[in-house]
């Protein structure tokens, strides 16, 4: 049974629906009728707003489980779509605490899990929401270290074989006029792509002060943005949406990179009590064929705000987040629009319906190294190559974690004396 | 034409140290209003002051406190008697603005400009006061058994993306803000000044934007001198910007009060929780108090993106859950409308407060939608 797939089950029809709820895996398709089962494992803002999305995505959804390391954030999550959504909620008791929570929620009869904890966590999620036969939305990033990418390039494979969808939180790659965008790009809109620019140069992100009963794991765990081990930097968790889109219309990861940074604005403290990440990226990377793409990135208040991508081609240019190519709209967007923080999940259903699940960990995980290579090469003030990054043996993740343990924290990389290890 | 007055940005250093945990308490006392402002019955121009945290170089337990400045003016209105709402026969109307009732309004003094970033960021940006969720923080981490009000003068949580979205920021309406955020900036403004500075009344509102004037416009001449006034969606567009953007408050001509950008630019928050039917209850006051619900709110007069028929001096345009679909965080910020870049404010000041709104606070706190 285990290797049954998405379309043997529609193939069969009703009559495999007995078995196919015994080994645990109800259908999600045809007559509309079938409930899907979700999951959220991390329920912060993102996870919780992803599992509101989810539920607007499609009728047949079920919210049927969630988990979280605090039991707190969990029971919020449920208790709130259990009001705001009563007829797609049936979550019962399957509200789940502790470091273990994502196997309770895998091991709770759903069929699909929303993977939002802080990205430090998110290979080894995939990993077992993949063996546990889920479909999977997975937010992005998925990594904050190599050997994390490594085992999500893995896991990518292992879902192809499985037949299970995997939608990454991405979601400008489910926005139409992206979409339109990046089509004309590639059609030769603007020529053969010379250069290319993007950014996220924004606010600093919450900071969530300690309180006394703590340890310092809950701390970090719940002040995770500030805690390389957890966040992989702002590079990493923000900047990648922009890389992400980068590598889109360049068909593929950089080869290469050289940059600068430093933390200069973020609240002043131990590492301990304010974390570790920086607050500015300067980059050049280079792509295929030697083409150079500068990336910025910072967090440094009362700056003045970035959030773009821009291509530079032989005859012209396009500032892909605005849609526009030589200063034309190649696609007017607007509010009547589907979010597309709702639409991603309208694609990842539809794609498990008609058994071509989608499978986007592969290209995530591209655009997360792209980040972490990044971040080292600013880290270390050296040229790092793709294959640097990608075979990095440092692994950021503490051996035997436990939420009631002191756990130092990392210094701030010194460039000129970090090495990419 | 009039010109606009610089807003005036002034920076000097107080020669004191704080430790970082006596940060301005979260919870500051309560802005003490009087009842009836003791000021003559004139414009006048508000000074507002806030401090930005400079850290030492040396001790990151301590920082000096580096004060900003900012002016704004004020437009006294005379007050009076009017004719709310608009008559079925209003090419463009909507039900929600008739029936067409007379309404009295005390005097009081409106902003003569909608809010600018220069002084929305005066709140926003100054790091002297504490943001909600560092408030939260420190609050909670002192007062383990108690929740921060909604009424806590803290700055806002910042915004995810770029709250300007590109329409600039200098001398430009501020945007995005919720219906709360607006009223947080308030209650600080109250605690700054001293003086009972809120959101206008819906009354208040349109009888300032019509400004002794019973059309559909509040000015001479209707719709065909709308672009004499106002920013909309016809003359709205910049060579970088051809979906249109907000513009430089006061680009336009005044009102015959002397207040600018009344129709269009930004669409303006009113105070009043919204009823459809309100103007059908005949409610005894002028007002209809807000209350801790966040849905719904009502924005007035247009926007730089609206076509002429909604900027008319009587559209209601009531604020509805949709407004945050763009917001991937749940519970949705409370602070902030994202990509709802055509929403602002201005603040008006009664001369003497109305009963029902004495001791007014912020109320919404968040909770999903």
């Amino acid at each position: 049974m285990a290797s049954s797939t998405r379309r043997d089950f529609i193939k069969a029809g009703a009559a495999a629906t007995a078995t196919a709820t015994a080994a645990g895996i109800l259908p999600v398709h045809a007559a509309g009728l079938e409930k899907i089962k979700v999951g959220v494992i991390g329920c912060g803002g993102r996870g919780s707003g992803a599992i509101g999305d989810c539920i607007k995505a499609d009728k047949s959804v079920v919210f049927w489980a969630a988990g979280d390391v605090f039991a707190d954030k969990a029971k919020g999550t449920a208790n709130a779509y259990a009001q705001s959504h009563k007829d797609q909620v049936d979550i019962g008791d399957r509200v789940f605490g502790g470091l273990d929570a994502f196997e309770k929620v895998l091991a709770s009869g759903v069929d699909l899990v929303i993977l939002a904890t802080p990205p430090g966590f998110r290979p080894y999620h995939v990993e077992a929401a993949i063996k546990a036969n889920k479909h999977v939305f997975c937010e992005k990033p998925v990594a904050v270290d190599g050997p994390g990418i490594r085992k999500c390039l893995e896991v990518a494979e292992l879902a192809k074989k499985a037949d299970r969808a995997i939608v990454a939180g991405t979601q400008r790659r489910h926005q139409a006029g992206y979409i339109k965008t990046i089509e004309q790009i590639h059609a030769g809109a603007i020529g053969d792509i010379v250069s290319a620019r993007c950014a996220w140069n924004g606010n600093e992100p919450w900071f969530r002060a300690r309180k006394p009963e703590m340890s310092d794991v809950e701390y970090q765990l719940n002040n995770w943005y500030h805690f390389n081990w957890l966040c992989g930097d702002h590079i990493n968790e923000q900047h990648v949406h922009n890389l992400d889109v980068i590598n889109w219309v360049m068909k593929g990861p950089p080869t290469k990179c050289v940059g600068q940074g430093g933390r200069i604005a973020r609240k002043q403290g131990t590492v301990a009590q304010t974390g570790n990440i920086y607050d500015l990226f300067c980059l050049e990377y280079e792509y295929a064929g030697g083409v150079p793409m500068y990336s910025y990135c910072s967090h440094v208040p009362g700056t003045t705000h970035d959030v773009s991508e821009t291509i530079y081609g032989t005859k012209g240019s396009c500032r892909v987040n605005q849609y526009t190519i030589n200063k034309d709209k190649v696609h007017k967007g607007g509010r009547e629009e589907l979010s597309p923080y709702v639409q991603e999940h309208v694609d990842l259903i539809q794609s498990i319906r008609a058994g071509k699940p989608l499978n986007e960990l592969k290209t995530v995980a591209e655009s997360t190294m792209t980040a972490i290579m990044g971040r080292m090469a600013v880290y270390s003030g050296q040229v790092v190559t793709w294959d640097m990054a990608l075979n990095s043996k440092e692994l950021t993740m503490p051996a035997d974690l436990k939420l009631k343990a002191e756990l130092a924290v990392a210094p701030i990389p010194v460039p000129g004396k970090y090495k990419v290890a | 034409m009039k010109r606009l007055l610089p807003f005036l940005s002034v920076a000097f250093a107080v020669a004191f140290a704080l430790a970082a945990d006596d940060v301005i308490p979260p919870v500051p006392a309560e802005p003490k209003v009087p009842g009836k402002l003791d000021l003559p019955a004139k414009d006048f121009t508000e000074t507002v002051e806030e401090a930005i945290k400079i850290p030492d170089e040396k001790d990151p337990d301590k920082f000096t406190l580096q004060k900003s400045k900012t002016n704004f003016e004020m437009v006294y209105v005379k007050g009076g008697e009017f004719e709310m709402g608009s008559p079925d026969s209003e090419a463009g109307r909507n039900a929600n603005e008739g029936p067409v009732h007379k309404v009295k309004v005390a005097p009081f003094w409106m902003a003569k400009f909608e809010t600018t970033w220069d002084l929305f960021d005066l709140w926003f940006r100054s790091t002297g006061l504490p943001r909600r969720d560092e408030a939260e923080g420190l609050f909670e981490a002192k007062n383990p058994d108690k929740k921060l009000g909604p009424d806590a003068i803290t700055r806002p949580t910042n915004p995810y993306v770029d709250e300007t979205y590109e329409h600039g920021r200098e001398g430009k309406p501020a945007i995005c803000m919720s219906h709360h955020a607006a009223m947080v900036f308030c209650h600080w403004l109250r605690g700054k000044t001293n003086r009972g500075y809120r959101l206008p009344t819906e009354a208040e509102w349109e009888f300032a934007c019509r400004a002794g004037h019973t059309g559909p416009y509040g000015f001479e001449g209707g719709k065909d001198r709308l672009g004499d006034y106002a920013w909309f969606k016809d003359n709205s567009k910049t060579e970088d910007k051809d979906e249109g953007t907000t513009h430089k408050v006061g680009t336009k001509k005044p009102n015959a009060f002397g207040l600018f950008d009344m129709h269009g630019n930004v669409a303006e928050w009113c105070l009043d929780q919204y009823d459809p039917k309100a103007y059908e209850a005949a409610a005894k006051l002028s007002f209809i108090k807000p209350t801790d619900v966040k849905w719904s709110h009502v924005v007035r007069g247009g926007s730089w993106l609206d076509s002429a028929a909604k900027l008319r001096s009587a559209v209601r345009w009531p604020s509805e859950k949709d407004w945050m679909r763009e917001d991937p965080q749940f519970p949705r910020s409370v602070w902030w409308l994202t990509k709802m870049d055509m929403i602002g404010f201005r603040v008006a000041l009664p001369v003497e407060e109305y009963p029902d709104l004495v001791g007014l606070k912020p109320s919404v706190i968040k909770k999903g939608q």
